[in-house]
């Protein structure tokens, strides 16, 4: 080897970085592998009551959300202080609304899931039971029968 | 080799600002919710046929609890703190003393149990107010559920030696005949305030 080496020219081998973009394509593989897609902007306030018994929710693509609680800062001026319902990304003007909204959200997932659907509850825990109830009746007629009231685990 | 070569040190401190952007990227862009929670069944309907059959249920056979609006618990006509009701609730369901006031057991034939004395048609009913906070409700739901499980674990740990999760599905449907969570939410009321 030394044989072929120059002798004054003391140059420094050019550093390989063609591997570079491989290892940088392999990590956004690998994240957007593990990421799960942001449900939608939540509007309202909902800081989540606590509970024990708590089973996880498997397969997200069965999983309809539901969110109850106070409009944001931001937009109380339009919509108030009271608790509002939010289905995707817009305010329910009333809870009729939500039996309609699930209903078409059932209709659009694959036929051998609709019976294992699942509506997740996301209510603040300061809301009062009365539109609580509102929503489980509406879901209840919908027959959407699999419900999940989110909860964060109690310590 | 005769003589030592000296390698070039490849310069790497650029990698971890490039690695970190795209972590950063993705921790902001990935949602973080809790996709856990308390799964109930909302129960079918109602229909006429259901309303005449409610009405014959044994007085001893129903556990009622009302939640007022001040997050207030009523169990069978007595205040109650939301702590003892999962005792409470354990005692109903399994009625462990053949006690007068608790439910009736009657001999129910389980698939790997043999035959069983269990409390097969109590009820559990649950009435809260509109101006119910959802906490305590939830509180009142927790507790139910995890009197259920306690029981259900207490049983294949019993039966099978082996923990409820780990039962395969023929024995947890047995576990769970021994032990059917009935928890029926009255049709809601409103009491005056909102």
């Amino acid at each position: 080897m030394a044989k072929f080496r120059k002798g004054g020219g003391k140059k420094l081998p050019a550093i390989g970085t063609s591997s570079l973009p491989d290892i940088i394509f392999m990590l956004l593989f690998f994240f957007m592998a593990t990421a799960s897609k942001k449900e939608v902007t939540s509007r309202i306030m909902c800081e989540l009551p606590t509970a024990t018994e708590l089973t996880k929710l498997e397969k997200k693509s069965l999983v309809q959300y539901v969110y109850i609680g106070i409009p944001r800062q931001n937009e109380q001026k339009n919509h108030g202080v009271s608790s509002r319902i939010q289905l995707d990304d817009a305010f329910a003007k009333s809870s009729s609304e939500v039996g309609v909204y699930i209903s078409q959200k059932r209709e659009a997932m694959p036929e051998k899931d609709r019976d294992k659907m699942i509506v997740a509850l996301k209510v603040d825990k300061e809301t009062k039971m009365g539109i609580v109830t509102d929503v489980k009746q509406e879901l209840r007629n919908a027959r959407a029968l699999k419900i999940n009231y989110t909860a964060n685990q109690r310590k | 080799m005769a003589k030592k070569r000296e390698v070039q040190e490849i310069n790497a401190s650029s990698m971890a600002d490039i690695s970190f952007l795209l972590l950063i990227f993705f921790l902001v862009a990935t949602s973080m919710s809790t996709n856990q929670g308390l799964s109930r069944k909302l129960p079918e309907p109602i229909n006429k046929k259901q309303n005449i059959e409610d009405v014959e249920v044994n007085r001893r056979n129903v556990m009622q609890i009302l939640i007022n609006s001040k997050d207030m618990l009523m169990v069978n006509g007595e205040v109650m703190n939301v702590d003892r009701l999962k005792d409470k609730a354990k005692e109903f369901i399994a009625n462990p003393y053949n006690s007068e006031s608790l439910p009736v057991k009657k001999p129910v034939e389980i698939p790997l149990l043999g035959t069983q004395m269990i409390t097969k048609d109590h009820v559990i009913s649950l009435q809260n107010d509109r101006g119910t906070s959802y906490q305590a409700y939830l509180d009142v739901q927790n507790n139910l559920v995890a009197a259920y499980n306690e029981l259900r674990e207490e049983l294949s740990r019993e039966k099978f030696q082996k923990t409820y999760l780990d039962l395969d599905s023929l024995e947890q449907k047995a576990v769970q005949t021994y032990y059917p969570q009935r928890i029926s939410e009255a049709e809601p009321k409103n009491y005056g305030q909102n």
